[in-house]
């Protein structure tokens, strides 16, 4: 007999709550799957080359943001903020619905001490893990093109940790919402024309005033504000309202989250 | 505490109704049962689909809050102490749920994880567990190359890794071929050697049979009977049954004439069984009658017949 | 050419016909798409980002505003994309062991009945995309209607020129993570550097090298002369006829794939 166990209750400590586990899962299947991380953080260094470099020699320099900053260096930052954004948002939407529906990979963990708000916790902290790496190796990436002034510029990172939290709340309370596979399209119909139009390629001063209004409600143009101010040394007390914005919306949009979660995973 | 008599699982009137809490058109998957499930036995949950036993099985896992009734497990309320509950207890739902993203062995160590326990232990354990279900030479193998038998035995590993004093099981063997059933049987029997609870629910008769000490069977949601298998086939049936197949076209005739010969006649959907004391005497009178079917066969009455005069249907249905 | 023939008869439509069955359910979303898709980056792109770029009047655009150069190129690429997109995960699904491909191969059908069944699927699709996006593309006033037509017919040959390549290899792959990093690591490079966003000419003469060699280009070199009416004798052959050879090679390497992979 290979000594099964005797139904001792000892030996067994409860700590409900442990959120972590979730990241060394998700760390465990990154092992098998890297490439996937890989090629997120290859994503926005293509657009850059593409748009920063070869865009670039169209624009010159980019007029209205007081010193001279160039299209590289305009545009390298807000795909910091994307990248943040969409791993995030990739990371509770997509991956996350699979794991709620075909894969059932939450039926099996809840059955353990976890709780839902561990889960969902869990979740969101493994977004932050991932947008850390990204932003992480773009800041040194660029740095060595000389886009990024060091070491004002490490202000990135946590920039990029907030975005994360953000984006990676409010895909917890959308994928919430999903009703099937083809819901995805919905999603991408606001995220592809936020990434096109919050001030990524070209300054908010191309727009007519209504529209300025419009895009300054987005909160990809608060994440790419961000993260441009710390890029370029500017901003001056533009990023607490950033911070301010993007903390809200995370906190408020996780709260909303994990009650909804409770219902769907524990009816 | 290892006494055989400590209730580990106690039910009293317990309910559970889906939908919105003042909703009227909630529908009621468990409707007021009471049972107890005692240290160290095998207890069986018989019933057709959607009679209730997954729904009652989510209740004893603390994923599900029941609507109605008390619900205590090892000493504890299963509304208020879910996850003290749930560090004690190993599940294996119906559905295979392992991580399909891992190894065999990294399913074991991350779930052991959720319960908090160390990678050392963890390690230990697993090396343990693999051996104990015989896939020490998948440890390493992505999930996918398993077949349906060894996919069973892994969720069983895994919810044996924190040693936990009740065993949940929903429908085991479903789709299993007969060679790994067998082995998984001989697992659960092993486990309840060293003195494992098991709680099951199943639809075949035979596995309630081979591993369950006491059972309940259960319909639409309420109980309807409860005890060993033996003492339920006692209770229940005649010691015999006797099953006749008839050609399509005579089916009709020919039942008309088996009525009256024996106490109890259940019609099936391709054949009749007629329950009685003495199978062989009810087939010469059956002849007599000048009956002719195409099959006809003697047998002692088993769980499925108990099913079929308890619910007025097959368990297979 | 008889093969061709017999394998655009009857059979072929039976599998086009399946996939338009399924394409009833996503048809409202996919139109939506294809409608949103071009206003969207022609206004961004070429409206805003265009403010930018005509502001310095590159030598590079021969007098022509950003959304003028950009259009054809966003078309070709997208369609490209699409193609590439709609021949590698579907075709993979189509051919494991529950996908619809084998059950087409129990029936009569052959895989080179399943292979044009499905790309003329593709071709259609391609045209509803290419068709939608050139009247949009009107509307922004950059596409002369005269040239219009011509534009599509460019869009179809690139997504056939892709669909087909795309498929052979699909149809051999195991995991959706292999079709994942070929469309990362692959097809997005060429989406972007094939002078979809910029001119090529601006670059070193070594990068413009290879931008020739890769296939994206042509299509877009070729929708681009044709859309600004700059088109050669010349490039228009060469730019057909590398396409082609694309086709010729796609489907010939398909339809082995795809009787290896469904015949075993």
């Amino acid at each position: 007999m290979t000594a099964m166990p005797t139904g001792a209750p000892a030996g067994n400590p409860v700590r409900p709550g442990r959120a972590w586990t979730m990241v060394e899962r998700n760390l465990m299947i990154y092992r098998h799957t890297w490439p996937v991380l890989l090629a997120e953080i290859f994503e926005p260094m293509l657009y850059l080359l593409a748009f920063g470099v070869g865009v670039g020699l169209l624009v010159g320099d980019v007029p209205g943001l007081g010193a001279s900053v160039s299209y590289p260096q305009f545009v390298a930052p807000a795909l910091l903020a994307t990248a943040a954004m969409n791993g995030a948002m990739n990371e509770t939407t997509f991956n996350m619905y699979g794991k709620l529906t075909t894969d059932k990979t939450y039926e099996s963990i809840l059955t353990t001490p976890m709780s839902v708000r561990s889960v969902a916790l869990g979740e969101v902290f493994w977004a932050l893990v991932r947008g850390a790496i990204v932003a992480t190796v773009f800041l040194v990436v660029v740095s060595i093109f000389g886009l990024a002034e060091l070491p004002g510029a490490l202000l990135v990172i946590p920039s990029a940790l907030l975005i994360g939290f953000a984006f990676a709340a409010m895909g917890l309370l959308t994928v919430t919402f999903l009703r099937s596979w083809q819901d995805f399209q919905l999603i991408q119909l606001v995220m592809l024309p936020m990434f096109l139009f919050a001030t990524t390629f070209f300054p908010l001063s191309v727009y007519p005033r209504a529209v300025q209004v419009f895009v300054e409600v987005l909160p990809l143009y608060h994440s790419v504000e961000l993260v441009r101010a710390a890029f370029l040394g500017t901003g001056g007390g533009y990023p607490a309202i950033a911070v301010i914005y993007l903390a809200v919306l995370g906190v408020v949009a996780l709260a909303i989250a994990v009650r909804r979660l409770e219902d769907t995973l524990r009816p | 505490m290892t006494d055989s008599s400590t209730v580990l699982i106690d039910a009293q009137g317990l309910r559970k109704v889906y939908g919105r809490p003042g909703d009227k058109a909630g529908f009621t998957a468990v409707d007021g049962i009471d049972f107890q499930v005692r240290r160290g036995e095998a207890f069986g949950v018989l019933g057709a689909n959607g009679a209730g036993k997954s729904s009652t099985m989510r209740m004893i896992a603390c994923v599900s809050p029941p609507t109605a009734g008390s619900l205590r497990i090892l000493g504890y309320d299963s509304g208020a102490d879910g996850a003290k509950i749930r560090a004690r207890l190993g599940v294996v739902p119906q559905d295979d749920t392992i991580d399909t993203e891992l190894t065999v062995r990294e399913n074991l160590l991350i779930y052991g994880r959720y319960f908090g326990l160390s990678w050392k232990v963890l390690r230990e354990r697993s090396t343990r567990l693999l051996e104990f279900t015989r896939l020490s030479e998948k440890a390493d193998d992505a999930v996918a190359t398993l077949s349906g038998g060894m996919r069973r035995r892994l969720t069983i590993a895994r919810a044996l890794i924190n040693e936990p004093e009740i065993v949940l099981l929903d429908e085991p063997t479903t789709g299993l071929d007969p060679q790994a059933r067998h082995l998984l049987w001989e697992r659960l029997f092993q486990l309840k050697q060293d003195g494992v609870t098991l709680l099951l629910t199943t639809h075949y008769m035979d596995e309630a049979e081979q591993i369950c000490d006491r059972l309940v069977v259960m319909d639409a949601g309420k109980i309807v009977a409860e005890g060993a298998p033996a003492e339920l086939i006692a209770r229940y049936t005649l010691r015999e049954v006797l099953e006749l197949r008839f050609a399509p076209g005579e089916r009709q005739i020919m039942t008309d004439k088996c009525r009256g010969l024996a106490e109890r006649m259940e019609e099936l959907p391709d054949r009749l069984l007629l329950s009685t004391d003495n199978g062989e005497e009810t087939l010469s009178a059956v002849h007599r009658q000048g009956v002719q079917p195409l099959t006809a066969l003697v047998r002692r009455s088993s769980l499925e017949d108990v099913f079929l005069t308890l619910t007025g249907r097959s368990l297979l249905d | 050419m008889h093969t061709l023939a017999r394998a655009f008869s009857a059979p072929a439509f039976r599998e086009l016909g399946y996939w338009l069955f399924r394409y009833r359910r996503t048809w409202r979303g996919s139109i939506v798409i294809s409608i949103g898709n071009p206003l969207l980056f022609l206004t961004a792109l070429g409206l805003g980002l265009g403010t930018l770029v005509d502001r310095e009047d590159s030598a590079y655009l021969h007098g022509h505003s950003y959304l003028t150069f950009i259009l054809p190129g966003i078309l070709i690429a997208g369609v490209m994309q699409t193609a590439f997109l709609e021949a590698s995960g579907p075709v993979m699904q189509s051919a494991m062991s529950r996908g619809s491909y084998r059950a087409a191969a129990s029936t009569p059908l052959e895989p080179a009945g399943i292979l044009y069944g499905h790309l003329m699927y593709w071709i259609l699709r391609a045209t509803q995309n290419a068709v939608l996006f050139t009247c949009v593309s009107m509307f922004f006033g950059t596409v002369d209607p005269a040239r219009a037509p011509l534009l599509v017919l460019v869009a179809v040959l690139v997504a056939v020129a892709f669909a087909a390549p795309a498929a052979a290899w699909a149809v051999t792959v195991t995991r959706p993570s292999q079709i994942n990093v070929m469309f990362r690591f692959v097809v997005l490079p060429l989406y972007m550097f094939s002078g979809t966003f910029f001119p090529i000419e601006q670059l070193p003469v070594s990068l413009q090298w290879v931008a020739w060699a890769t296939p994206l280009w042509h299509g877009v070199d070729l929708g681009r002369t044709v859309a600004l009416g700059t088109a050669t004798p010349y490039g228009v052959l060469i730019h057909i006829g590398y396409l082609s050879v694309m086709v010729v090679i796609g489907l010939y390497v398909a339809r082995r794939t795809y009787r290896r992979k469904l015949y075993v």
